[in-house]
């Protein structure tokens, strides 16, 4: 089922068109990622979402119907911009927050007691924002975010600016809110990150969706049926074994192996190739060459540039 | 509702919890008291002999002005004109005209000077003016009676009936002869003193509100809030809990004030103002017997007195409707000013950026406050009557016109403006601010400002 669909959404800002007809559908329970380049109109999107901005056009259903201003409190949104008042106490602030949320006083502060010594920050209830390190700022950011158990949660570059370690440890938060039942839309330019969470992506070029779908079969769609193989032989030339429409892209020694990835035509597999191989060279191993997720964006986006 | 009552609770409590809040509440008051009892000392304590001439065409002061401990008055016979004249070359401080008045007793009564009037003499004159018409009235009304004895007789009635109050314009003459109407100093200090007030707190609370839209902007909570509620609800809520603020600030600084001055007072003057009541209780009892009675015991008070005469010019300010006045047009005054602030504050990156459009919007209240002084000269002229209906000038020029008096209609006329112009720039501000929040690092021009009002 879908918590939540966009479908034609278009934003028009004085002079150019941040968003056009972009339509978007995230099923409950998964983690959809937004992609694309800086300046696509990712945020544009993610604030309407959050009704921060309105859209000139499109219809947004949440649960199964039309988006409402209550819903504010059935999402979480961590912005791109993000940060805390920094005279203020860490505890009031967050207490501030959650109530702004839609938490009762009391509620807030049960919620945000448990937390907080999850994290073990119990101590800096009292401190001032402006005493904590960075890192200590972008948990209790997430805390606020999580702390109404929103369904939806919407991390706008959630990597940004946290260290190696923090980002694992973010990664780890986010796949177990996902186990306990959460939705997640998160935007990023990290897409390593990418592979490892979503299980939908939508990359948006230009204010116009170029690509969706599930990550797994995007990047079956995108494999070009290439292989690498290693191999033993080294007085074979290999094209002179390899039928003609067998594309050799590239060779090369390492220590005691050649390896070579072969292009193979749209009709041939993996065993026609090997069928071609064996009886000349002693084959070490054989891999499909499957694209990251950098390589699709990268191929997606250059080839929307000759268009404009 | 409860989102806006919160974010209003958060703004109002960071703030008066602030030192600077604190020293702000604790100064204030030590200043306005000083301010009020500086004028009652001096009263108290000069004993510069004061020589007032005076021309009474009426003849009913004849011998009547005694002199006192600091004022020698002396009569001149000549005619007004000349004593004009006479008075500019002479080392008279004071030049009192008593006009010929053809039915009624004389009521008014011109005090020339080349200053203004210090208020000790300006009372001691009026005083004496009051008790010889009463004491005129008396006589008339006892002999009355005494031809008439069938006629019941109401003490009450009577005291009510010979009550005189006597008006005393003074006129300022300058070195070279002219003439310039001077009011009461009283009405003059409240009057200037509103203004700069208001002045002041609109100054320093529209650009709090400023500063705070600024904070969020660069600690980019911002974002994180109007996730939550509308950017209309962030901003009221902001400009809302700082007029709190202001209020609260200003109702400590009253009740501050009250109290100090009372204090201080109270060691010197309680007694005397005791005495004085009791006086004039026997004064009317006595007034029959002996007339002449007064003027004498008044002679004896008169230094206690002097400090009563400053407190009496204070009692007769109303001040119900100066702070009931002062509240409405400081408090929508700012609210109008304050929603222009914090579209400034949505607009701009930092505090450095804000100076191109802080200047275009302060230049009105800056105008105001710097005309109030001719204001101050001709509180009922176009000049004042037009700056006290533009929303952007009125409640400073307000300020300075109330103490001196002004048609209920035009006050109304003029909080029914500035009520549409408060309407008028929140409006306004909601659209600069709720665009100008979510950019960062974008220098502002006048021409995107009008772009995104437009949108």
């Amino acid at each position: 089922m879908d918590l939540f669909t966009a479908s034609n959404v278009t934003k028009q800002y004085a002079a150019h068109k941040a968003l056009e007809r972009v339509s978007i559908s995230v099923q409950e329970g998964t983690i959809f990622g937004l992609l694309g380049p800086n300046g696509a109109g990712k945020t544009t999107l993610i604030r309407i979402i959050n009704q921060i901005i309105a859209p000139d056009e499109g219809e947004l259903l949440f649960q199964g119907r039309k988006l409402l201003p209550q819903d504010v409190e059935k999402i979480g949104y961590l912005p791109e911009e993000r940060g805390l008042y920094k005279k203020m106490k860490v505890g009031e602030q967050a207490l501030y927050l959650a109530q702004l949320k839609g938490l009762s006083k009391s509620e807030a502060e049960k919620r945000l007691m448990f937390w907080f010594s999850n994290f073990e920050i119990m101590g800096w209830w009292n401190r001032k924002v402006e005493e904590l390190s960075k890192g200590m700022q972008q948990k209790v950011q997430f805390i606020v975010t999580i702390i109404h158990q929103p369904k939806l949660l919407i991390f706008d570059e959630p990597f940004s600016g946290f260290d190696p370690i923090n980002v694992n440890l973010l990664k780890e938060e986010i796949l177990s809110l996902k186990e306990s039942g959460s939705t997640i839309i998160f935007s990023t330019h990290n897409m390593s990150s990418v592979e490892e969470l979503c299980d939908h992506i939508a990359l948006i070029d230009k204010a116009k969706k170029v690509l969706d779908g599930n990550v797994k079969e995007i990047k079956r769609q995108f494999a070009t049926n290439t292989f690498e193989i290693r191999f033993n032989t080294f007085e074979v030339e290999l094209r002179t074994i390899l039928p003609a429409s067998f594309e050799i892209l590239e060779s090369a020694i390492d220590d005691e192996l050649r390896i070579a990835r072969i292009r193979l035509p749209r009709a041939a597999g993996p065993n026609d190739l090997l069928t071609q191989l064996i009886p000349h060279v002693t084959i070490h191993s054989l891999n499909e060459i499957i694209p990251s997720m950098n390589d699709i964006f990268i191929r997606v986006v250059t080839e929307q540039k000759p268009e404009s | 509702m409860r989102k806006i009552f919160l974010i209003i609770q958060r703004e109002y409590l960071t703030r008066v919890k602030k030192k600077s809040f604190i020293v702000m509440t604790i100064l204030g008051p030590l200043l306005m008291a000083a301010i009020v009892i500086v004028p009652i000392y001096i009263a108290t304590t000069t004993n510069e002999m004061k020589r007032v001439a005076v021309i009474d065409e009426t003849g009913f002061f004849r011998e009547k002005f005694n002199d006192s401990d600091n004022i020698k008055f002396h009569y001149l016979k000549t005619d007004i004109r000349s004593a004009k004249e006479m008075f500019s070359h002479g080392e008279d401080y004071a030049l009192l005209y008593i006009p010929r008045t053809d039915v009624t007793l004389p009521t008014n009564a011109i005090l020339y000077a080349g200053t203004q009037v210090n208020i000790n003499v300006r009372s001691y004159i009026r005083n004496v003016m009051s008790r010889r018409i009463e004491n005129l009235k008396l006589e008339a009304q006892l002999r009355d009676l005494s031809t008439d004895k069938t006629k019941p007789i109401h003490v009450d009635d009577l005291l009510q009936s010979i009550k005189t109050s006597v008006n005393i314009s003074t006129i300022k003459i300058g070195a070279d002869g002219e003439e310039e109407e001077s009011y009461p100093e009283v009405s003059m200090i409240l009057a200037l003193f509103g203004a700069i007030l208001i002045y002041f707190f609109i100054f320093m609370f529209g650009s709090q509100v400023m500063r705070g839209v600024i904070e969020e902007k660069t600690n980019r909570i911002v974002e994180v809030i109007i996730s939550s509620v509308k950017p209309f609800q962030l901003m009221m809520g902001k400009i809302i809990g700082v007029a709190l603020v202001g209020l609260t600030q200003f109702l400590l600084w009253v009740v501050l004030t009250f109290i100090i001055i009372i204090g201080v007072t109270s060691t010197f003057s309680t007694k005397t103002i005791s005495d004085t009541a009791q006086q004039q209780v026997t004064y009317q009892q006595n007034q029959v017997l002996n007339p002449g009675q007064l003027i004498t015991s008044g002679q004896e008070s008169e230094k206690r007195e002097g400090v009563n005469h400053v407190l009496e010019a204070i009692n007769t300010i109303n001040f119900p409707v100066m702070i009931g006045s002062f509240l409405f047009f400081f408090l929508f005054g700012y609210l109008m000013y304050a929603a222009l602030f914090a579209a400034i504050g949505g607009a701009v990156d930092s505090e450095s950026d804000t100076q191109q459009f802080i200047l275009p919007l302060t230049a009105p209240l800056i105008l105001a406050i710097v005309l109030a002084q001719f204001i101050i000269q001709a509180p009922n002229g176009t000049l004042a009557t037009w700056l006290s209906m533009i929303p952007f000038t009125s409640p400073v020029v307000m300020m300075v016109r109330i103490p001196f008096g002004v048609p209920y209609f035009e006050v109304a006329i003029s909080m029914a403006l500035l009520l549409l112009g408060f309407l008028g720039t929140t409006w306004v501000a909601a659209k600069i601010y709720r665009t100008g929040i979510l950019m960062y690092g974008k220098k502002i021009s006048y021409k995107e400002l009008w772009k995104w009002l437009r949108h």
